[in-house]
Order: structure tokens, then C-alpha cells, then sequence
């Protein structure tokens, strides 16, 4: 059933200079302005709303351009095993890790996919508790982008290790060896922070689906997709008290999804900061490391919401505002990450440690030169142009800079583990890094993974939060349905 | 009048959120407390109106992160001290700054968890059938369309009282709902 839009215009004149900002968190005190039209666009009902997104799952007709990038994405998955098994039948010897570089591209890879996971349990999480409800119409798909990223982060530290069928000696269980894991670390610390984060997104993901999924359980033709709906919404009907609990636990989750965000990558950057290298025991990661994951989170979640609104017609609900909020996030946290950088080479020389000093200088002048001023020419130069209007509105220029954006972040994490373990404190044991054709099959095959999962999310849930668009219709038509 | 044993109770269908508030309040007044409202999404105020204002789901969350920061930090205790000391760095056994993230991490995970299964379990879910599913056009509840049900469990019901009351609230439909 395709949708059907009631054309007669309802609804408020779109508010001057209306923003985020505007009340109604889901509970506590109601709301107390009206919905932007920036934010919605003027027209919709709670029927036009529910029937658009619906209808994107339901459809018997799968479009061609959800075919294609499937196809794709199968590929690069492809790929992906074929990297896996050879690694597992071999050994990490075929990847370009030696002494003294150890890490290599599987923790780059990793910190990567970890921090572009970290925008989706922000977006979700933290504007929620914001109160920003220019969250509404991107977080669902955010969610997903978040348990993609982190799955396809996970792998590498189980693969990276010598015997990844022994991983599972990570966890503390009783066992006939009578050993247990050494807390102390933050390898550790990452095992339960990585978890935890997988867990709580996607317990907080799904409980989010529960409303929606009912929602195709009762429109759904197909038999199978009904049950299988119908399982999935366990049996969600919209009684108020269950609503009332349900925002009360989806409050609760967002707080405790909030500092848990900061907390993961913190910790990830402390698998770093524990060592002893020049370039990477420095206090300064931390927060660092956090706002990077936002940016490069942020230019993902950008990659993934300009195609679907053109391929799926949903610019009424991701509007120019929604595009324009990411872009200044982008811009803001582009620039924390810019005092970052500038702080640390501030203080390699301001501290007078020969050692740090070393780094720094060699970094940009070394033979890791090409990828460090990539790095600042990405991350730092590009993210300038989001300061003009015209420019964070051009829908194009967006799409670009997002792509720009996280090669630079791949290149920050590049630069940081590579060149801190080539060039450490005796001169004796230098020696450069290059991966091998098998550490980039494995990326490259991880981004199909992710793609792969993304596909069949689109296809077979709603991708947009259906409920919460009802209740942005509700404050933007005054209860009119 | 005898209570028909087969009836769950009488359900009406309102236009939108704010008449079915006004709807619950009503009910409400007249004296019925074995009713729900039914959305589909969230009505800000609609549970208190109805006669349910305080869930339990924050303590239930409580509980959980409690017990998961306790455990979590008596499982790295005992590992860490008893079970199986090493000397990292020449910390002493109970290194408890370094058991802070492990333990962060276990309070969150056990809270989340409790926070989910909690308000699944108080809300009796998952329910995949249940009386109202009978009702014709109940299937809208998850698109646009809005209840008010009261059940044939409260003190005052009596089917054509109810149903009278309910038709004086001026909604677009009042029916029966059987068991």
C-alpha cells in the first residue's frame, strides 16, 4: 500500500526561527511549545506518519536500489570470510603486525568502529535526555548503525589475538586451569565495556522496536510476517499503564546509556594511555577519544541518512534541520578534536621530554608524514567549511565531507598506533609498519558486514521510530489526527 | 443483573488523545478504577488520570544496578585477592581504583537489564493474546485510533450502565469485548 498524503495543509504556519529546544521529553511535565515545522514537515497524521515508514517494510515490491547495494555489500562480506578463514588457518603472520609494531590496523580498525557506533547511543540517548526532538525522526536508524558498528568492532579484538578459538578465556569463569582474568588491565576493562555497550544498545534498540513492531504485527498481510511481528512485539497493545512504565524504563535506559558512552570510549583509550610510549600516555585522551567517536559517529550517521531520505522520499521527516544539527555537531566536536590535537603538540614541547618532543616532530615529518597531514587536512582543515550556512544546507557537500570526515579518523587512529610503537624510546628497536592486502581485505570486508546488516535492517524494520513521530504529529497538529 | 462470564468488559473508540483524556478523566470521576486507555503512542498525564500514577520500574532498576555494582566488585574482590593474586605492578591485592571501570561497567549492564526485563515482567508482556485482539477495529490501536476500556472485572460494571456512560462520553464506537 503505497502512502497516501493528505494534501490539505493543517496544522501551524512553520514557526521563525524555530529550532531544537522546543519541551517534551517522553515523560515529565507536557509540552509546552509547538513542534517546528523544520523538524516535520507541515501535513502529516498520525495515519500518514505510521503508513509512510510502514509501508517502506511491508512493501511486496523490494526496490531495485535496496537489490544493489545488498548485492554489494554481500561482496565485500565475502571477502570478509575469505580474510577470516585464511587468518584462522594461518595465523596473524599474514597481516603486516611484527615487533616493535604489534598493533596494527585490527585496533585501528576497532577504535574506528567502536567511536562511529558512539553517535547512535548519543543521538538516542543523550538528546533525548536533552529534550531535542530533532532526535526523533534519525534515532531508530542510528540505534541500528550503533549495533552494526560495535558487532563489526568486536570481531577485531577476538581475530587480532594468536588463538581467537581461546577468546572466550577473556571472561572470568570457573575453569579447570584455576585461572582468572587480571582486572588491572584495560584490556580487560575493554572486554566488559565492549559488551556492555553491545548489550545495553541493543537492549535499548529493541525495546524501542517493541510499539513499531506491533505496528506492522496489525497491518501486515503476509502470514509469516505477521507471526513472526507478532512474536517479536510480544504482544504490545498501547495500554497507557504499560506506556507509562515503558517511558519510564526508556528514560531510565537513556541515563544509564549516557554515561556509558563516555565510559566505553574512555576506556578504549585507555587500552592506550596504560602504555608507556610517547604519543600515548597522555590524560588528554580520554575526552579526546570521546569526542572524536562523536564526529566520526556523526559523519556516519550523515553517510547513512542522505541516501535513505532521497532513495525512500522521507525529506518530510529528515529535514534540512535534522542535516544542519548534524553538521554543527560535526563542526563543534571537529573542533574539540582540533584542541586535541594542538594541545598534545603543545605540550610535547612545553614539557621539554626529548621523547615526546621526538614524536611529534617525526609524525609530521616522517615517514608516516603522508597519512599524519591527511589526517590534519581532514579532520581539521575540511570541517572549517561547516561554518558557513550555505554550506552545512548543501545537501551534496554534506554527503562529501562525511566520507572526508571519517577517512580522517581512520587516519587519526592510523597515526596513533602506528607511528607511537614504529619510533618508541630506543633507536635500536625502530622499525616501520605496512599492513598487508590482508588487513585491508578484513576492513574492507568488515564495511560489507556492516552494510549487509544495515540492508536487511531497512528492509525489514521500520526505520524511523513510529511511535515518536506520532507524538511530534500530536504537538505539531494540536491532537488533530 | 447477573455478569456474563464471557465479557472482558466494553470498549470505545475516540478521535484523538485529547478526548480519550477527557474520556479517562471522566471515567475516572463516575467511580470505575478496572479500565485502561489505549494509544498509539504515548498521552502525557493519560495513566494518572486512569488511576495509575507511580510504577515501580525505577526501583526495579535500582535494584539491579545495585546488585550489579556489588557484584561486579566483590567478583573482581575475590578474584583479584583470594582466588587468585598476582603482583601487577606492585599494587596491593585489592587495587580497588583499577576495579572501578569493571565495576561501572557491571552497574549499567545489571540497571539496563532491569530496566528492560522489569518493565516487561510488571507489564505482564510478553502477551500474545489477550481479549482485546477479539475487538474489530482494535487493530488501529497501533496506528491511529484510540480506546477507552472498562473491564468487566471492576466493582461498579454492569454491561448496559457501562455502555451507557461510555455512549454519553461521545465516542465513534462503543462494543462489546468477549473473553
Amino acid at each position: 500500500m503505497s502512502s497516501n498524503y493528505n494534501q490539505e495543509r493543517r496544522g501551524r504556519p512553520p514557526e521563525p526561527g524555530g529550532g531544537p529546544g522546543n519541551a517534551g521529553g517522553h515523560t515529565g511535565p507536557a509540552h509546552s511549545g509547538p513542534v517546528s515545522a523544520e523538524v516535520l514537515a507541515p501535513g502529516h497524521t498520525f495515519a500518514t506518519v505510521t503508513d509512510k515508514i510502514s509501508s517502506i517494510v511491508l512493501t511486496r515490491r523490494t526496490p531495485l536500489h535496496w537489490l544493489v547495494g545488498l548485492g554489494f555489500a554481500l561482496l565485500l562480506v565475502m571477502v570478509l570470510l575469505t580474510a577470516i578463514t585464511y587468518l584462522l588457518a594461518v595465523g596473524v603472520g599474514i597481516w603486516g603486525v611484527k615487533i616493535p609494531v604489534g598493533w596494527g590496523l585490527a585496533i585501528v580498525n576497532f577504535v574506528w568502529w567502536i567511536g562511529i557506533g558512539h553517535a547512535g547511543t548519543l543521538i538516542s540517548a543523550i538528546l533525548l535526555l536533552l529534550r531535542q526532538q530533532w532526535r526523533t525522526s534519525i534515532n531508530r536508524f542510528a540505534e541500528a548503525m550503533t549495533l552494526f558498528a560495535v558487532a563489526c568492532a568486536g570481531m577485531f579484538p577476538l581475530l587480532h589475538m594468536g588463538r581467537p578459538w581461546l577468546g572466550y578465556w577473556l571472561l572470568p569463569y570457573p575453569n579447570s586451569m584455576q585461572v582468572w582474568p587480571q582486572f588491572r588491565s584495560p584490556l580487560v576493562w575493554d572486554v566488559f565495556a565492549v559488551s556492555t555497550y553491545g548489550t545495553v544498545s541493543l537492549i535499548f534498540w529493541y525495546v524501542g522496536l517493541m510499539p513499531d513492531v506491533a505496528t506492522l504485527r496489525d497491518k501486515a498481510e503476509n502470514k509469516i510476517a505477521k507471526v513472526i511481528y507478532g512474536i517479536m512485539a510480544f504482544g504490545w497493545r498501547g495500554s497507557a499503564r504499560h506506556w507509562h512504565r515503558y517511558e519510564t524504563a526508556y528514560l531510565l535506559l537513556a541515563g544509564l546509556a549516557t554515561p556509558l558512552v563516555v565510559s566505553v570510549h574512555t576506556v578504549v583509550s585507555f587500552d592506550f594511555t596504560i602504555g608507556l610510549p610517547a604519543g600515548w600516555h597522555t590524560t588528554i585522551f580520554p575526552p579526546y577519544f570521546v569526542a572524536g567517536a562523536i564526529y566520526s559517529g556523526f559523519a556516519m550517521v550523515l553517510t547513512l541518512a542522505i541516501p535513505i531520505r532521497a532513495f525512500y522520499g522521507l525529506e518530510d521527516f529528515i529535514t534540512h534541520k535534522h542535516l544542519e544539527n548534524a553538521a554543527k555537531i560535526l563542526l563543534a566536536t571537529g573542533l574539540i578534536v582540533t584542541y586535541g590535537y594542538a594541545m598534545e603538540a603543545f605540550m610535547a614541547w612545553y614539557s621539554g621530554d626529548k621523547f615526546e618532543w621526538y614524536m611529534t616532530s617525526w609524525r609530521a615529518t616522517g615517514g608516516y608524514r603522508l597519512q599524519y597531514w591527511l589526517l590534519i587536512l581532514c579532520n581539521v582543515v575540511s570541517v572549517q567549511f561547516l561554518w558557513f550556512k550555505r554550506l552545512r544546507r548543501n545537501v551534496p557537500f554534506l554527503f562529501l565531507i562525511s566520507f572526508i570526515i571519517n577517512l580522517g579518523m581512520w587516519m587519526e587512529r592510523y597515526v596513533i598506533v602506528v607511528t607511537s610503537l614504529s619510533r618508541d624510546f630506543v633507536p635500536s628497536a625502530w622499525r616501520p609498519y605496512s599492513a598487508t592486502i590482508w588487513d585491508y581485505a578484513t576492513f574492507i570486508g568488515t564495511i560489507g558486514f556492516f552494510f549487509v546488516c544495515f540492508f536487511l535492517f531497512l528492509r525489514l524494520l521500520p526505520m524511523i521510530a513510529i511511535f515518536e513521530m506520532r507524538e511530534l504529529v500530536a504537538k505539531a497538529e494540536g491532537g488533530k489526527r | 443483573m447477573e455478569k456474563d462470564p464471557l465479557l472482558y468488559g466494553v470498549l470505545a473508540e475516540f478521535d484523538g488523545e485529547h478526548e480519550l483524556l477527557e474520556a479517562g478523566r471522566r471515567a475516572y470521576q463516575h467511580g470505575y478504577r478496572q479500565m485502561d486507555a489505549y494509544s498509539p503512542m504515548p498521552i502525557p498525564g493519560m495513566s494518572a488520570v486512569i488511576g495509575f500514577p507511580k510504577t515501580r520500574v525505577p526501583l526495579v532498576v535500582l535494584i539491579g544496578g545495585l546488585a550489579g555494582c556489588f557484584g561486579g566488585f566483590l567478583m573482581q574482590y575475590w578474584i583479584s585477592v583470594i582466588e587468585y593474586p598476582l603482583n601487577i605492578g606492585g599494587r596491593p591485592l585489592n587495587s580497588w581504583p583499577a576495579f572501578i571501570p569493571v565495576t561501572f561497567e557491571m552497574t549499567i549492564l545489571c540497571a539496563a537489564l532491569a530496566a528492560a526485563l522489569g518493565m516487561l515482567a510488571l507489564n505482564g508482556l510478553p502477551r500474545p493474546h489477550h481479549p482485546l485482539f477479539n475487538a474489530p477495529n482494535f487493530a488501529g490501536v497501533t496506528r491511529n485510533k484510540f480506546f477507552l476500556c472498562i473491564e468487566a472485572t471492576d466493582p461498579k460494571f454492569e454491561r448496559d450502565q457501562v455502555r451507557r456512560f461510555l455512549v454519553s462520553l461521545n465516542p465513534r464506537e462503543v462494543t462489546d469485548v468477549e473473553q
